[in-house]
């Protein structure tokens, strides 16, 4: 007994351990997916999270023991990110073909986002620091975070919203998107990648490369627009 | 492949440089893409290697995600303040996003194509 919990001391400060835990969990998630015919709602990035979320409760474990190990996964976000443009390069020809309506669809989807999460939230008699961390929720983390700090938010609670949005977007979008009756792949990438950033975009591209690449361009795209435009537009409001 | 890797990590860097020294809102790996981007335009092909570089990252995206997800245990207190009207707000807007945004882009995108 005593040498188990030696070598749980030494393994839960090494960064193996919780790096190994993220993929072991990540994998049985996606298991799960698969085995469920690849239905959206066995959404895996959900089913990883929650994984491990249970097994740090079970072992009494902090989120920054977690992160020490997790940051190797963690760091890979940002290449990948730049890798977009790959699938974005191949489907410029769509892209320049319809520059005016994807600009147009984009603003008016992020528009429709921020202007529903605040109008709940008020309408909910929510402080209004809890509206200023939410209405930036559908652009990528970073991004959502810089713009909550700006309009007097709370970065963290911002973080986790995104995460939600994106999760929610990628679980829901391809029924809410059926149930519309939109097929065409253009229209779903970028629906997606306007209301749910990396995460929508990681799901679409793993469904159509048109779609995704629509997608990663909608999440570029909204995150500018967003970071531009919302600071002036709450500055008008409140 | 390690060529590529080096490419694209060298565009995020260019981008968080130009993010820092310019002193835009935009991060630097969104910067990055365009910077890559803009380099694919001028060499007017995809290498294969770098295809396959970027194959690899892309194709398990969704992994990246779950470190970041799992900082929800940090925010349990923030969250049950207001559980109810933050997750309505959450999937309310989401969805009304992503429908608004395809019917938008299916309305404009058929009027551009048809033209």
């Amino acid at each position: 007994m005593t040498n188990l919990a030696q070598t749980w001391v030494y393994l839960s400060a090494s960064p193996l351990f919780h790096l190994t835990l993220t993929l072991v969990a990540f994998q049985a998630a996606s298991w799960v997916f698969e085995k469920g015919g690849r239905n959206p709602l066995l959404n895996p990035v959900l089913g990883a999270v929650a994984l491990v979320v249970a097994v740090l409760a079970l072992t009494g474990t902090d989120y920054l023991t977690y992160f020490q190990g997790a940051q190797f996964v963690h760091f890979l976000l940002g290449p990948a990110t730049v890798a977009l443009a790959i699938p974005l390069y191949r489907q410029w020809h769509h892209v320049r073909a319809s520059w005016l309506a994807i600009g147009a669809s984009m603003l008016t989807g992020s528009l429709a986002a921020v202007a529903s999460a605040v109008a709940v939230l008020w309408v909910a008699g929510s402080r209004e620091a809890l509206m200023a961390s939410i209405a930036p929720k559908s652009v990528t983390a970073p991004v959502a975070m810089g713009i909550a700090k700006e309009l007097g938010g709370l970065p963290s609670l911002t973080a986790v919203l995104v995460i939600v949005s994106g999760i929610f977007g990628a679980m829901f979008g391809p029924l809410l998107l059926n149930l519309v009756g939109v097929k065409d792949w253009r229209a779903r990438g970028l629906a997606i990648g306007t209301a749910s950033h990396g995460i929508g975009t990681a799901r679409a591209l793993q469904v159509n490369e048109t779609a995704g690449a629509f997608s990663g361009l909608a999440m570029g795209l909204n995150a500018l627009a967003t970071a531009l435009l919302l600071p002036i537009l709450w500055g008008l409001i409140f | 492949m390690i060529g590529y890797l080096t490419l694209i990590l060298s565009c995020q860097l260019l981008g968080e440089l130009a993010a820092q020294a310019l002193g835009l809102p935009v991060p630097g790996p969104v910067l990055g893409m365009a910077i890559l981007f803009a380099f694919l335009l001028v060499r007017g092909h995809v290498p294969e290697a770098l295809a396959s570089t970027s194959e690899g990252l892309l194709r398990n995206m969704s992994l990246l995600f779950v470190p970041a997800g799992t900082g929800i245990i940090m925010h349990s207190a923030l969250l049950s303040e207001a559980l109810l009207p933050l997750s309505l707000a959450v999937a309310l807007s989401t969805s009304l996003a992503i429908v608004i945004t395809a019917l938008m882009m299916r309305w404009l995108g058929k009027a551009e194509t048809h033209d």
